[in-house]
């Protein structure tokens, strides 16, 4: 089947939601394309909060400068400052729309602190922020009666001349594959934690975006900088989330000490997270941690701030280790949580590539650069989220309807089939799935150096020649999930082939990409971007871009 | 550890023919779902596994073609309600040995909701209800400027976090009694979220909603059978909020339903005589005058009275009835 519309967003978390009601509100015919319902996103798992300088106490400035700092100077400047005076507006939006969010006695919207802050400026929903708000836009979006197609699979762009005119989707309830074709395609399809093992993020964070942007010519960015975030839980790998240091939790090691004193006496357990998660290993290192754990102490925040502040991670420590935070401190280590590079964008979210956009954590615009703060990503979402839809129905307004597209699709049905078609090898999609994520995170995590990062990219081409032999262990056309999984790997492992060439690369530690060969960081060098281009089964092209810098020279980091 | 999981198998292609037992077809006339086969695999996994790390096992390691939807694990997406032992339940928050019977974990779709393979059930109607009671804030004017927040208090807002922690698993709705014979009722999760709108100190249009929810398929149509709070993942407690937009609806002066003078009736009998008069409750909820709706009950009164279930013909006041009325002034408000 064949459809038309203005704008396809593909992804429906915060990013992917807040762009189609934009471009809705821009007069755009809009369809989101999503292989989970909107709510089902990861964006829910967010927990903190979301950051901006709203207020006389705090200033636009001081949220930016935080956030280059934290970003250990690799952001472009002049995107965090786009960001930073938009958040506040944002956000207020936000609260219009009906979200929940915490108040200070005098009415107006409460704070909280985070890490890498100056200041408290996190604004939150107990410790459900990100579920708070994806529900109050997925109302937003059923308000403007937005098209969803739901629980469709995309398995390709469509482009025409070297233009993003739509995608090719996989509808999971029929088998049927879909040719959906517009003027312009926003990509906020999510983060592609799969990849690693363990990881914070769900069994859908596969990377599908960046592979599909990249597989149709758009470059990816900073893929090098992958985030552990200090505090999930022990076993599950589960996010327990910075709001809990942020109400005042304490990191111990097994003598009881708070030993982020040795690594960040000012800001403590409120350092930047690639900071407190190298303390962290540090410590378990040298034998001071808790069979591979540290502990996260809440206990002295009492009872009524755990309840009312942080009930999710109260519930989830008591649903998967059975401990009550409230009598014992948490098991925690770090563990890969978000990945700060992506598909390049400017700050209206276009990539290089005409009619194809990108916003969220699939995207890199830069404002993250070598590491994130906490509550920056939510607002990722929606500042980027809603100047990409923008942008993106302005552009379908002056460009013509695609007309092509049916060799694509019968190119995919082909490919498909001859997935299904093959023959079993003993070859499964989650063994191999998982032995890749085993080795990235033993070997492109959070300590690298030239050695494993060789040793992980001879394994990488090894996994990708056995992909090919990978066989589908379902051939029904309903529901499908063992084929959508064999794609799904596919996109890991081209996410997995540029993180590791970028980390390569990049011979210096900056940030989240900690090289023990290369420990200091090296601005003579390397205050540039590292950008991949795919060129088909050969090597990708590598190329550089610098820094911008507006008004925040780098200096020694920190906290 | 060793579990034994049987799982109810269903494809509209049907592909599971060799290896699955028929399975009992599920004896409510609601099952809204073709007859399930039952497939059983045993997994080796840790003594505090969930439910849902054995069916990721199974469909990884031993049989792909095993449809389930999960994605976070840990109870925040919503994705995995489906019916554990004969209840509805998140497969990733319930632990294995919690729900080992006999041997064994029976996992199936839930049979109130229409099915579309193995676990994987049709959402359509839980979303259509959440739709029906416009869940989006409708601004009380004037709406601030673009760069200032409605003024609330904090302990308005922290009212309502009960009912944002909603994940819309479903899991109440696929246990819902009035759902089970009633598929118009709008369900607990979508009355839930009427009164996290309604409820808004910035919502202008709480009158309006408070109408429509109290027509026939809204907050009346509930039975007070609790299913949706025992089995809500998230401590939402759905007939809680549905109590409170009765509460609010009654207040507001919708008063001319069936529901209201149901409330009224057995609340006067027990005001008067101290114990509830069945005899004259049906017709004073229906109306005393509509006579068409008193005939439509007349099948359920006879089969009362086959069941032995005839109330008393002569109702009797109970000894101290005084202190009941005591009671209900006391209590002041509406019944006094």
């Amino acid at each position: 089947m064949i459809t038309d519309h203005d704008v396809i967003v593909l992804g429906a978390g915060l990013a992917g939601m807040r762009a189609a009601l934009e471009a809705a509100r821009a007069g755009a015919d809009v369809a989101i394309v999503t292989k989970v319902h909107p709510i089902r996103s990861h964006s829910s798992a967010a927990q903190g909060g979301i950051n901006a300088a709203i207020g006389e106490t705090d200033s636009w400035e001081s949220h930016a400068f935080d956030t280059v700092k934290g970003s250990d100077y690799l952001a472009d400047q002049d995107a965090v400052e786009v960001m930073c005076q938009e958040a506040p507006r944002d956000i207020i939006e936000f609260e219009h729309m009906g979200v929940i969010f915490y108040r200070a006695p005098d009415g107006r919207l409460g704070t909280r602190a985070f890490g890498g802050a100056s200041q408290a400026r996190t604004y939150f929903v107990g410790d459900i922020t990100g579920q708070a708000l994806l529900v109050t836009l997925y109302d937003q979006i059923l308000k403007a009666g937005v098209k969803v197609y739901e629980e469709w699979y995309a398995t390709a762009l469509h482009m025409e001349d070297g233009e993003c005119r739509g995608l090719v989707a996989l509808e999971m309830v029929t088998g049927e594959l879909h040719l959906l074709r517009s003027k312009a395609v926003i990509v906020g399809a999510g983060g592609l934690g799969r990849l690693y093992e363990p990881s914070t993020n769900a069994l859908i964070c596969t990377g599908d975006g960046y592979a599909l942007a990249y597989r149709a010519g758009a470059p990816l960015m900073d893929m090098e900088m992958v985030q552990y975030h200090p505090t999930t839980l022990a076993g599950s790998g589960f996010l327990m989330t910075e709001a809990a240091r942020g109400e005042g939790a304490y990191l111990l090691n097994s003598l009881g000490e708070r030993f982020m004193k040795r690594y960040a006496p000012n800001k403590m357990e409120l350092a930047a997270r690639d900071v407190t998660s190298r303390a962290e290993a540090t410590e378990i290192a040298e034998g001071r941690g808790i069979d591979g754990n540290v502990l996260l102490d809440l206990r002295h925040l009492g009872p009524d701030v755990i309840l009312r502040k942080l009930p999710q991670i109260h519930e989830m420590a008591l649903d998967y280790l059975s401990i009550d935070m409230i009598e014992d401190p948490v098991p925690v280590r770090p563990g890969m949580h978000y990945q700060m590079g992506g598909i390049k964008t400017d700050v209206d979210g276009a990539t290089v590539v005409p009619g194809l956009y990108a916003a969220g954590e699939v995207a890199c615009v830069s404002v993250h650069g070598g590491n994130r703060l906490g509550a920056n990503s939510l607002l990722d979402t929606i500042v980027f989220g809603r100047r990409s839809g923008k942008v993106a129905a302005d552009y379908a307004k002056n460009t013509p309807a695609s007309t092509g597209g049916e060799v694509l699709l019968r190119n995919e049905q082909e490919r498909l089939r001859e997935l299904l078609s093959r023959p079993y090898t003993g070859e499964t999609n989650a063994g191999l799935r998982l032995e890749l994520a085993m080795m990235m995170d033993k070997l492109v995590g959070l300590y690298r150096d030239e050695a494993g990062l060789r040793e992980a990219l001879d394994k990488l081409e090894g996994f990708k020649k056995r992909y090919q032999t990978i066989a589908v262990g379902d051939k029904g056309r309903v529901f499908n999930q063992a084929l959508t999984f064999s794609l799904e790997l596919g996109y890991l492992l081209d996410c997995g082939e540029t993180i590791i060439r970028s980390a390569i690369v990049r011979t210096e530690s900056r940030g989240a990409h900690t090289r023990t060969d290369f420990p200091e960081r090296n601005d003579a060098e390397w205050l540039k971007h590292i950008l991949l281009t795919c060129r088909g089964e050969e090597e990708p092209e590598l190329s550089y871009i610098p820094v911008t810098i507006t008004r925040w020279q780098p200096e020694v980091r920190t906290y | 550890m060793q579990f034994t999981i049987e799982v109810g198998r269903y494809s509209p292609e049907g592909t599971y023919a060799e290896n699955a037992v028929p399975g009992k077809p599920f004896p409510a006339p609601w099952d809204r779902s073709p007859a399930r086969r039952y497939q059983t695999y045993t997994v080796d996994l840790p003594e505090h596994a969930v439910v849902l790390d054995a069916l990721i096992a199974i469909r990884e390691y031993q049989d792909q073609s095993l449809a389930v939807r999960c994605a976070c694990r840990s109870a925040i997406c919503g994705s995995c309600a489906m019916w554990i032992n004969g209840h509805s339940h998140l497969a990733c928050k319930s632990k294995l040995s919690a729900f080992t019977k006999e041997g064994k974990t029976r996992v199936e779709s839930p049979p109130s909701m229409p099915i579309i393979r193995d676990l994987v059930c049709d959402m359509k109607p839980f979303w259509d209800k959440h739709l029906a009671v416009k869940p989006w804030l409708q601004n009380k004017q004037p709406v601030p400027p673009p760069n200032e927040e409605y003024r609330v208090s904090n302990a308005s807002m922290e009212e309502l976090i009960q009912e944002v922690s909603c994940i819309s698993c479903s899991a109440c709705l696929m246990d819902c009694e009035s759902f089970a014979v009633n598929p118009d009722f709008l369900g607990p999760q979508a009355l839930a979220q009427a009164y996290r709108y309604a409820g808004d100190p910035r919502d202008a249009e709480t009158k309006e909603r408070l109408a429509e929810y109290s027509k026939p398929g809204g907050i009346w149509d509930c039975t007070h059978c609790y299913e949706c709070v025992t089995q809500c993942p998230k401590g939402v407690a759905p007939l809680d909020q549905i109590l409170k937009l009765r509460k609010m609806a009654v207040d507001a002066g919708f008063t001319h339903n069936a529901g209201t003078r149901h409330a009224d009736a057995f609340a006067e009998s027990v005001r008067e005589s101290g114990r509830l008069n069945e005899l004259t409750l049906m017709p004073k909820s229906v109306g005393f005058f509509n006579i068409v709706d008193q005939i439509k009950t007349l099948p359920s009164a006879f089969n009362l009275i086959r069941a032995g279930k005839l109330p008393p013909l002569i109702h009797k006041k109970i000894p101290g009835v005084n202190r009941i009325k005591t009671i209900f002034e006391r209590v002041g408000g509406r019944f006094k």
